[in-house]
């Protein structure tokens, strides 16, 4: 058992007597009470899990806590900047009604925040391919393509 | 032997009360007109008397402020609750109720939208609480059929209109003017002869002391009048989704929570011999490990090993260690492989003949050409992206749940047999659902829940990782269909026979099929043939069968289309002209049957598709462009694909055109999100999913061994409706059948190579 202390949407926590190999998403989940992150396959398959670690979109149900001793997380929950202003994307997401079940949508937002702060003005095919980990049951995929477009051309997405 | 072959549903899965399917065949002008109730008036009506003590819910920016409910203290300021579905209160707020479980169909969103079209409030001012489960207020509370909508379309009109009504009668007594004077108007009832107005909140006292009027006599808007319906209003928990709230079932937090996993034997209706139980409890976080025999019934508790543990991660890892005998005695031993043999053993033999219209015999004698095609689809995993769970609190003799069920309403019933407990015990929450397409109509994952929560001095929450999921999951059948048509020297289409397997339960009566599996003549969906014969032979099936988004017709479009299309290109025909030609004069197949085609309107949805889809236009090569129609769920669908095909037999779909007509879209956001959506999943379905089993145990385990279509694939989706008189009808589920039609004709169209066997990747095709 070990002590992992990891910064999460800017706040320091300690997590005391944990399995070392716990994922990064069940700490999230189970210890920290923090469910916007979601699981869907377990093994990195479907991107439901995608977070931000140290700014790049990784798949926390395949990280162990061990290994972000130390490291900064950001989830769903910490990605818009201020309380009340919400992140581009977010608003996008809303205004296209991208949801159906909703389930998958933290993962497809936290992967396309990191994919847009480093490509600003992307095509289709830029998008498509970045957001090719992320998995939609519902097939939402023309609204999150459109979601992305927007958010880019309102800027402030870096 | 001879009978009508459409005087049946076309989905007899699906249960629809009679009274609602005879309403479905009228306009809906003159279902305005009667403004019938689907629920019965005595129990709609019983809903009045909930006002002062209910529930009032502390808003946040958040549209869906269920969670945040706190018990109502201010009874000295009466709210005005005509019925279950609406509260006015004397500070301005207005709260719908959003009564059945949200899939991803987008009915939080749109059953109230009905509600506040009728009540007359602008959208911006309501708020959306999801109901308790209560079928006494609420009526029926479900997510399947694509039902939702026909069965609420009057009583939540009414529902509206009631309030309304009681409303413009308050402000007419306050006024002292008649009531012919007042006017409902986005949240004011406003006199008409003075321009004076008052809000909704300022009648909500004197509206809460008037006699609440029956539904059926109260005035409905016309179409005409509409504000609300039909506009893009985006989904009501969006701001939650998008901010990562808790939401659904998997998010549950409750104090002093264990986490359970329940492992089953992977060969289906294998029991437990026993287990390492002592091993298991030992591991660290283990709480507490026992056997369920369970009761023998697979959509209710199988028998299993149960492991609570304080956290998901213990309890996943324990699973791995734990060692269990299993009686594989009573189990499946079937194989896909091994069915796959027979079914197409049989199905090349006559059969005994279950439907016969017309002389099928003498149609073969005096055909001008015969063809004849063996057409089959694999089994089918819903894979929800959230795996099946749930969340449950033994205590004090009570069971409390929180279900992500399409069926929340029948878990009561279940687990006061499985647990012998009184059902007025057993309380059961609905939460937001992270996907249905009918995997959860069956509740096992409930009792399972139940059965070892009432074991436990805590509460616990249920998980299935997706290895379990996809093992244990109610499978959409496989099919086998060897079919027979015929042609004159006119190249009409003068007979069609399908020699078919229809699997019946293992240990049922041999005649019921597994549930989406029956094949009926009516779903050839040609009314114009002559001709036809259906042998169905039946076959014993273990493995479990669920149904599947538009089930039966989910896999039944896709042979019947594509045969079809087949015999148009045999007799050199036009297929549109081939197609439109099966339907014969625009009626109703029988008048008063909502559920039985109506040619007009398939007529009017596959011209339209033609038109919009470029039908006829030349293509480049190694480009092809394919038809398909299907009725089902009370929608009309037609799709045309449009595909590039490049020498390595990578499919590209570039795009689909779809034409619909479900009478009228109530939102036009969720509605075309639906269609939207069908398209993705028919995409990836056709691509590359099958189920396959050995021994009675599925094979695919995750996403790599049975995947989901991914973004990169999707093609350029346009959607027109036809907008009719007609009452609107549910979107989940019928834009889904045409689509894989439309995609493998036209795969036929750019290489002449008909596919006839799904996935298409075992033809040696792939989707890019």
């Amino acid at each position: 058992m070990a002590t992992i202390k990891i910064n999460v949407n800017g706040e320091e926590r300690e997590i005391s007597d944990i399995d070392p190999n716990t994922p990064l998403l069940w700490t999230l989940r189970d210890n920290l009470q923090m469910v916007g992150t979601k699981f869907g396959c377990g093994k990195g398959l479907c991107g439901a899990c995608t977070v931000h670690l140290n700014g790049n979109a990784a798949r926390s149900c395949s990280i162990p806590i061990s290994a972000v001793d130390g490291q900064s997380v950001t989830t769903i929950e910490g990605l818009a900047a201020k309380a009340h202003k919400l992140h581009p994307l977010q608003e996008a997401w809303m205004e296209h009604d991208v949801p159906q079940c909703g389930y998958c949508q933290a993962g497809q937002i936290m992967n396309a925040a990191a994919f847009l702060s480093r490509n600003s003005t992307p095509s289709d095919s830029d998008i498509d391919d970045a957001m090719a980990g992320n998995l939609c049951r519902c097939g939402t995929y023309q609204r999150i393509r459109k979601a992305i477009h927007t958010a880019a051309t309102k800027g402030g997405v870096a | 032997m001879k009978k009508d072959l459409y005087d049946h549903d076309l989905e007899p899965d699906v249960d629809m009360p009679a009274e609602f399917i005879q309403r479905l065949n009228r306009p809906s002008k003159r279902v305005s007109e009667t403004a019938d109730s689907f629920i019965p008036r005595r129990q709609f009506l019983k809903m009045s008397g909930i006002a002062g003590g209910g529930l009032v819910l502390a808003f946040s920016l958040s549209r869906s402020p269920s969670a945040k409910a706190a018990h109502h203290t201010d009874s000295d300021s009466p709210e005005f609750s005509p019925n279950a579905f609406i509260q006015i209160k004397p500070d301005g707020t207005i709260v719908l109720a959003a009564k059945n479980p949200e899939v991803g169909q987008g009915i939080k969103t749109f059953l109230p939208m009905i509600i506040a079209e009728e009540l007359e409030v602008p959208w911006e001012s309501v708020a959306i609480q999801q109901s308790a489960i209560d079928a006494k207020r609420f009526g029926p509370q479900s997510a399947g059929g694509s039902q939702s909508t026909p069965r609420n379309w009057d009583p939540l009109r009414q529902a509206g209109a009631v309030a309304r009504t009681m409303l413009i009668s308050a402000a007419a007594k306050t006024w002292g003017v008649t009531e012919s004077k007042c006017k409902a108007d986005q949240g004011f009832i406003v006199n008409e002869s003075n321009g004076k107005k008052l809000s909704y909140a300022k009648l909500a006292a004197t509206a809460a002391s008037l006699p609440v009027p029956d539904g059926k006599t109260v005035p409905l808007k016309k179409r005409s009048d509409y504000k609300l319906l039909g506009k893009f209003i985006p989904g009501v928990d969006n701001q939650d989704i998008v901010t990562g709230q808790p939401l659904f079932g998997i998010d549950q937090q409750l104090p002093g929570l264990l986490y359970a996993i329940y492992v089953k034997c992977p060969s289906f209706g294998g029991t437990v011999k026993s287990a390492n139980l002592d091993a298991i409890k030992a591991r660290l976080g283990v709480v507490d490990a026992f056997i369920l025999k369970g009761n023998g019934v697979d959509n209710e508790l199988s028998a299993g090993v149960a492991i609570l543990a304080k956290s998901t991660y213990e309890a996943f890892q324990a699973e791995k260690a734990l060692e269990v005998d299993w009686d594989k005695g009573p189990a499946s031993k079937e194989s896909w492989t091994d069915l796959q043999k027979q079914s197409r053993e049989i199905t090349s033999k006559p059969g005994k003949v279950t439907e016969e219209q017309g002389d099928l015999t003498a149609a073969l004698s005096s055909a001008a050409q015969v063809v004849e095609s063996f057409y089959t689809y694999p089994f089918l995993s819903h894979s929800n992206l959230e795996p099946q769970n749930c969340t449950a609190w033994f205590r004090d003799g009570k069971m409390e749940l929180w279900a992500p069920s399409q069926t929340p309403q029948a878990i009561a019933g279940m687990l006061s047999k499985l647990l012998d407990l009184d059902q007025s015990k057993i309380e059961v929450n609905q939460l937001r659902i992270g996907g249905g397409f009918g995997r959860r109509l069956l509740n096992d994952f409930a009792c399972e829940a139940a059965a070892i929560a009432h074991k436990v001095d805590a509460p616990i929450k249920l998980m299935w990782n997706r290895e379990s999921d996809m093992a244990h999951d109610f499978y959409r059948v496989g099919g086998f269909h060897n079919l027979t048509g015929t042609l004159d020297s006119n190249g009409r289409l003068t007979g069609l026979q399908d020699r078919t397997i229809v699997f019946t339960p293992t240990g049922g009566d041999g005649k019921r099929p597994v549930r989406g599996g029956n094949v009926r003549a009516s779903n050839i969906q040609c009314p114009e043939i002559p001709n036809v014969r259906i042998e169905a032979n039946s076959l014993p099936l273990q493995v479990p069968a669920g149904w599947w988004r538009a089930p039966g017709s989910c896999s039944l479009a896709w042979v019947f289309q594509s045969f079809i299309h087949e015999m148009a290109v045999t007799a050199k025909r036009d297929h549109l002209e081939f197609l439109v030609e099966q339907f014969g004069e625009p009626r109703w197949l029988k008048k008063g049957k909502a559920q039985i085609l109506n040619t007009e309107r398939a007529i009017n949805v596959t011209k339209l598709a033609a038109e919009k889809g470029d039908w006829g236009k030349p293509m480049k090569k190694g480009q092809g462009r394919g038809l398909s129609f299907y009725f089902s769920h009370l929608g009309y669908f037609a799709e045309i694909a449009e595909v590039t095909v490049d020498s390595a037999n990578n499919v590209t779909v570039d795009r689909v055109v779809v034409a619909a007509d479900v009478g009228m879209l109530l939102n036009k956001s969720g509605g075309e999100n639906q269609v939207e959506g069908s398209v993705i999943d028919g995409i990836s379905t056709l691509a590359d999913q099958e189920i396959t089993f050995e021994n009675g145990a599925v094979k695919e385990s995750n996403f790599d061994t049975y995947p989901l279509l991914r973004m990169p694939a999707q093609p350029k989706i346009e959607i027109h409706w036809i907008t009719s008189d007609y009452s609107p009808t549910g979107l989940g589920e019928p834009a889904f059948p045409p689509l894989a039609a439309a995609v493998t004709n036209a795969i036929h169209q750019a290489t002449g190579k008909r596919i006839r066997t799904m996935p298409i990747s075992k033809e040696g095709f792939q989707i890019t």
